[in-house]
């Protein structure tokens, strides 16, 4: 029992932080309807940034403020070079395209950082709090991890549903021909909604590394988790990612201390596939039928 | 286009020729290279054979996979397991591969009706996760025992006849073997993409719901289209093992499946000559850029990432200005030049 109680705090933790990637990728998908596979390599390649600032010698928070940062203007270049060109043609260069950028933000990582693995400073201590006279699997920096997440996740809806640009950007992502002519800048909606996601997956990186160590192939297994998660919550749907996020950090977590950590990326995998094959459109999302 | 006189009409007849040129040109290359060569032409004709079963899947029939290393590895580890449960070496070389495609075979049949099902980005992401958990499968300490974990299986090398003779060298034979493999699989996919599956093929990639009204079963050909490329990759996985003498997890990491993937848009998604070109380029870029690290005096580690860098930047740069690939740039410029001397 104790340990059952222990895996599934960890699950949330751990769900919290598939969340924010899983939020990222939606963000992406809603926006340009592109799954965007080098999310984790750019959440990597930022918290190699924040890394190189805690060494400086500057505190934890700075180095967050300025991962983020690095996100986001990595985000929006990312959408302005390189996914512009391949908005409109067939979805597999998409793919192709992220994917390149995936590898090659690793390879760049090893060429500037190398390729050991290095241990990544938490923002609070690691070990669990007391509930009365027995410690419990919840460590303050788990709570941190938690607000987090959930504070972008709030931030965001706030943005979305009740900003003037939030509007803009919804319109741009749903009716982009409409938009234009009610005088959106669409193009630039697109490439704050990546801005924004590659932000939301920056602040997944920092958060997964005190865990997973970092090195340059870090967030591969991470990456797979967060698509687990944003197609359970249908991918179209914030609130699905969420969700989606949890019950996938605690499918693994359960998975992970029952049966062995090395079978997180299996289990991940099966669900995946089981998903896809039972309800491919997510259990969040109503259906759409496939256009002719 | 004109009609060819003879036998020649015969597609399988014209590939046969070309097979036979090839393995005359690989046997005489043999014998002036030396065994560093031959290291390299057995990675290669490996390479070939994954290539080009991915050129079918992805390039003819429009089904991405981002998870050819995982099944690999699935060759790889059917042929060490089979050698495991025969440790006198009864069994020819010849049968441990079939088994070893065969079972990767079943396996990309199992994925291929998983496969059949999805579309796009949600195809690219179930088979980056199988990228990624496949290899993890021999660590897992419910498989370690039989999977050798980390350290992964060792794979015995075949002998050479004997009558080649006592100076015909070990490294010779495998880079036989493997050329002899890369050559039979592309003689059985270049009919293949010939014939009429071919064209299904290539129908279902174009418009599933036109080739379904033409009353082609659209799952049934992705599906076939999977076990086939899945079989090619598996059997480049078993020969991998046998010519490195080992199958590890380490030996089949993501990067292996995106090297596979670089390799099919290097020689423009969908073409088998292609798929070749791609092959060369996929061993010979690793070996260049450890060059270059070494001649700007930087460790063979900074090579491996400069490796990697180059696959990555491929596939931007050739997805962004250059879709049809090495071999389609080649087709367009021959167009380009044989117009100028038509018009001369």
């Amino acid at each position: 029992m104790h340990e059952f109680v222990s895996f599934t705090l960890s699950g949330v933790t751990q769900g919290m932080i598939y969340s924010a990637l899983a939020m990222s990728l939606v963000l992406i998908w809603r926006g340009t309807r592109i799954v965007n596979f080098a999310q984790g390599a750019m959440g990597m390649i930022t918290t190699y940034v924040a890394i190189t600032v805690v060494d400086r010698g500057d505190s934890y928070w700075w180095a967050l403020v300025i991962a983020i940062l690095a996100g986001v203007i990595i985000g929006g270049l990312v959408e302005l070079v390189l996914v512009r060109p391949v908005e409109s043609k067939p979805p597999l260069n998409a793919v192709i395209v992220t994917l390149g950028l995936l590898i090659l933000l690793e390879a760049i990582a090893g060429m500037v950082w190398g390729g050991r693995y290095r241990s990544f400073p938490p923002a609070f201590s690691v070990q669990g709090v007391f509930v009365g006279s027995s410690r419990i699997n919840l460590s303050p920096f788990d709570i941190f991890t938690i607000c987090a997440v959930l504070a972008v996740m709030v931030g965001l809806l706030v943005l979305f549903r009740w900003t003037s640009i939030g509007l803009r950007m919804r319109a741009a992502a749903f009716e982009p021909e409409v938009a234009r002519l009610l005088g959106v800048r669409v193009g630039r909606m697109l490439t704050l909604g990546w801005a924004l996601a590659a932000g939301a997956g920056s602040l997944a990186g920092l958060l997964v590394a005190p865990n997973v160590f970092l090195y340059p192939s870090n967030m591969d297994a991470v990456l797979v988790y967060g698509f687990t998660a944003a197609i359970l919550g249908g991918l179209d749907s914030p609130v699905g990612a969420l969700i989606g996020g949890l019950g996938i950090g605690l499918a693994l977590s359960y998975i992970g201390g029952y049966e062995g950590a090395s079978l997180e990326t299996i289990g991940a995998l099966v669900i995946l596939i089981a998903l896809l094959m039972v309800r491919p459109e997510g259990l969040f999302t109503r259906v759409a039928p496939r256009r002719v | 286009m004109t009609r060819m006189p003879g036998p020649l009409r015969f597609a399988a007849v014209r590939h046969g020729l070309v097979v036979i040129v090839l393995a005359a040109a690989v046997a005489g290359y043999t014998q002036i290279a030396g065994s560093f060569a031959d290291f390299q032409l057995a990675q290669i004709a490996i390479y070939v054979m994954a290539i080009a079963g991915l050129t079918v899947l992805t390039g003819l029939n429009g089904q991405v996979s981002l998870g050819h290393g995982a099944l690999m590895a699935i060759g790889g580890y059917s042929a060490a397991l089979v050698m495991q449960h025969d440790p006198n070496g009864h069994l020819p070389l010849a049968v441990v591969l079939v088994i070893a495609t065969a079972a990767t075979a079943v396996a990309g049949g199992i994925i291929g009706v998983a496969a059949a099902r999805l579309r796009g980005p949600y195809l690219a992401g179930a088979t980056l996760a199988l990228a990624v958990g496949i290899p993890q499968l021999a660590v897992a300490r419910q498989f370690a025992h039989t999977l050798g974990g980390e350290q992964g299986l060792t794979v015995r090398s075949p002998q050479a006849p004997s009558f080649l003779g006592s100076s015909f060298s070990l490294e010779h034979w495998l880079s036989w073997i493997c050329a002899a493999g890369a050559l039979v699989v592309l003689f059985l996919l270049s009919n293949l993409v010939t014939s009429r599956y071919g064209r299904t093929f290539r129908a279902v990639r174009d418009d599933e719901i036109a080739a379904a009204l033409a009353g082609i079963h659209v799952a049934r050909t992705q599906v076939l289209a999977f076990v086939v490329s899945a079989a090619s990759a598996g059997l480049g996985g078993a020969l991998l093992g046998v010519v490195t003498s080992l199958v590890a997890p380490a030996g089949f990491t993501l990067v292996l499946s995106i090297a596979l993937l670089t390799g099919i848009v290097l020689g423009g998604l969908g073409s088998i000559v292609g798929a070749v070109w791609g092959s060369i380029l996929v061993v010979y870029v690793p070996q260049w850029s450890t060059d270059l690290a070494h001649s700007l005096s930087f460790s063979t580690v900074m090579g491996s990432y400069f490796a990697v860098a180059f696959y990555g930047l491929v596939l931007i740069v050739v997805m962004l200005v250059f879709p049809s690939g090495l071999q389609g740039g080649i087709v367009r410029l021959w167009g380009m030049a044989a117009s100028r001397v038509r018009r001369g």
